[in-house]
């Protein structure tokens, strides 16, 4: 382990190659630091001093679900659950009026155009039937909850994501295999080029470099 | 097996299965004792008696039929989540091998009373006697024979070959349980679909409905789910298994509660119930028409509200799962509705004559309400309207008793955890995402 106060890390210090090239080039700006750990239990920890410290803009990137990940970082719970729940009340109430307009209602509408619900008698059950209702409101409700789900899920990951800062660096590819990074963002109040680095280094990070954006 | 080992709780049940059995069981003995008796001195028939005796036989049963069902399901899945709590679902799926001396009265009652029509059917009914083949008594015997047989076997193979691999931890044991498993889910599926079918349905041989089978198995999910989250919960609360089940496994519990016993139990309720309303036919809509009348439409909605919505939007969330002190007290309630599903299920007559006598359905209305059956005289209130009696909650508290007290002794020298099962670290290593 090496010692934060000294300012002297044993860890490897670099910066991708076109960073270097193009370091005085006011035009390209620092994404974050990349730092890299060798075990699922260093990110962890890392992870935990991570959070304490107060930054709010970062992640960890792993080759698979590191458990108790989430309450190391300190990330609360999802709000896409209310979501959903939003979601399919919503097909709920749209299976409803639908079939209440389209049935039992005798009024015109404006939907784009003018449309006129009728009372329609089928089998000789009352016009506003109970019983058949549901098939079309539970399906609606389904419908919208699932697919509300995977697309508010993509727009809270803000996905797709076609780009990634990371993507640049070589040493990132081992994410998907047997290394797991910490990245802070350039744009976290915390954040100082040269504090943050050292901070990085002082968790045991085996390297960190320098992401451009 | 450095997670299984960490662990320092009492993992036996100890002298409380033989406490479970002198508090539980024989007070559970006494009370259907109480009920018989409380038969014989009363004007009770014994066909009304063994009425609520079967509601009280099918409650048990298909909490010992769901504790099969869930132990035959994760071997087949090869779950590594619910290694923790398969023992107690092992156990009271083990039940099944002595339940058959319960279902005796039953057996009985099919000679000796008129508690199942086809066994007395008179020589013009053309329809009945056509469904002879299948529903008489020795054919009905033999069929029950062979459910118990079956049941009691499979439940004997996995709870044998479990508690055997806690002394070994032989892997290999696992891969068995699992061949196995293929073939007993479907084995399973058959008997318990032609059980109810032979022992609820036929209670009115001249209705049907192919959703019957399903209907009594989302319910007896319903019924041991909730009794599984109970008795994990108790064993816990007597200070036994305190590490290795957590909330974690309480969540999923939950969920499997909320899949299997309330949504899949509304999907299915809902879709026999539209199906005879909206083809209309007279011989499928009268087993549902005495349940839309006077007390029974009580209990209708009841389960609407009190087995479907209610149940839903408590364990929709994630959180009252993970809420190891509320998930209990929701079973609890769980298991009373579960009583008067099986109650609604088994009870009520089927109104034939009442419906024969009259033309449309507002003066069915009015007959229930004030007429009176021209053949014997007594109003058709007094026949077809709910009438708890004491003795019904006596069967279900004494049936009840008895298996769950009985429940603890075949698994009294074994762990309350499977604990050579290969799997066992990861189950309770754990968590949901």
């Amino acid at each position: 382990m090496n010692d934060p106060g000294t300012g002297v890390a044993p860890a490897t210090h670099e910066t991708s190659q076109s960073s270097a090239q193009r370091s005085d080039d006011e035009s390209v700006r620092l994404y974050g630091l990349l730092a890299e750990f060798e075990t699922p239990a260093a990110i962890y920890a890392a992870a935990e001093r991570v959070r304490d410290a107060g930054y709010r803009w970062w992640d960890c990137h792993t080759p698979f679900p590191v458990h108790g990940l989430d309450r190391a970082m300190g990330i609360r719970n999802t709000i896409l659950p209310w979501l959903v729940l939003g979601a399919g009340a919503t097909g709920t109430m749209i299976g409803f009026v639908l079939q209440w307009f389209t049935n039992a209602a005798s009024f015109d509408l404006w939907a784009f155009v003018w449309v006129r619900g009728y009372e329609f008698l089928v089998s000789g059950k009352p016009i506003l039937s109970g019983p058949v209702y549901p098939i079309v409101m539970f399906e609606l409700t389904i419908l919208l909850a699932a697919v509300g789900c995977v697309v508010m899920m993509f727009g809270l990951n803000k996905l797709p994501m076609l780009y990634h800062p990371c993507f640049k660096s070589e040493r990132f590819r081992r994410a998907s295999d047997d290394r797991f990074f910490i990245v802070i963002e350039a744009r976290d109040p915390k954040f100082y080029r040269h504090k943050t680095e050292a901070f990085l280094d002082s968790l045991g990070a085996t390297a960190v470099e320098e992401l451009e954006s | 097996m450095t997670t299984t080992e960490r662990c320092n709780e009492n993992r036996q049940l100890g002298d409380l299965a033989a406490r479970a059995v002198v508090f539980i069981a024989l007070p559970g003995a006494l009370l259907v004792a109480l009920g018989i008796l409380m038969t014989f001195k009363s004007d009770l028939t014994w066909e009304r008696f063994l009425r609520g005796y079967v509601a009280a036989f099918c409650f048990v049963l298909t909490i010992c039929l769901g504790g099969l069902f869930f132990t035959i399901l994760q071997h087949l899945s090869r779950a590594g989540w619910s290694v923790a709590v398969r023992r107690v679902a092992e156990a009271l799926a083990a039940n099944l091998r002595w339940i058959w001396i319960l279902f005796i009265p039953i057996a009985i009652g099919m000679y000796k009373t008129h508690l199942y029509e086809w066994t007395h059917v008179p020589p013009d009914d053309e329809l009945l006697g056509n469904k002879e083949i299948f529903l008489n008594p020795t054919f009905w015997m033999i069929r029950a024979a062979f459910y118990f047989a079956v049941w009691g076997g499979l439940a004997h193979f996995f709870l044998r070959n479990s508690i055997a691999q806690d002394a070994d931890g032989d892997p290999k044991t696992t891969l068995r349980m699992a061949r196995v498993a293929a073939p007993a889910m479907i084995v399973y599926a058959l008997t318990q679909s032609f059980a109810v079918i032979d022992w609820v349905m036929s209670l009115e041989p001249k209705w049907f409905s192919t959703m019957f089978g399903v209907y009594f198995f989302a319910a007896s999910c319903f019924g041991f789910l909730a009794t599984l989250i109970l008795v994990c919960y108790l064993l816990q609360r007597s200070g036994r298994v305190t590490e290795s089940i957590t909330a974690e496994h309480y969540q999923d519990m939950g969920k499997f509660l909320f899949a299997f016993g309330v949504v899949f139990w509304a999907y299915i309720a809902y879709s026999q119930y539209m199906l005879i309303w909206y083809a209309d036919i007279p011989e499928e809509t009268t087993w549902f028409i005495v349940r839309q009348l006077g007390g029974w439409r009580g209990l209708s909605i009841l389960l609407i509200l009190g087995h479907f919505v209610g149940p839903f939007l408590l364990l929709l969330s994630r959180h009252p799962k993970r809420w190891t002190n509320v998930l209990p007290a929701i079973c609890v309630w769980m298991l009373f509705i579960h009583f008067i599903d099986m109650y609604w299920l088994v009870l009520p007559e089927y109104p034939a004559e009442l419906v024969a006598s009259v033309s449309t359905y507002p003066q069915l209305i009015e007959a229930f309400e004030n007429g009176i059956d021209p053949a014997t005289g007594i109003p058709w209130l007094a026949r077809y309207d709910m009438h708890p009696h004491l003795a019904d909650a006596c069967c279900l508290l004494g049936l009840a008793g008895i298996v769950l007290g009985l429940t603890g002794l075949s698994v009294r020298n074994a762990s309350l955890i499977p604990i050579g099962d290969p799997r066992l670290p990861e189950s309770l290593a754990f968590e949901n995402f």
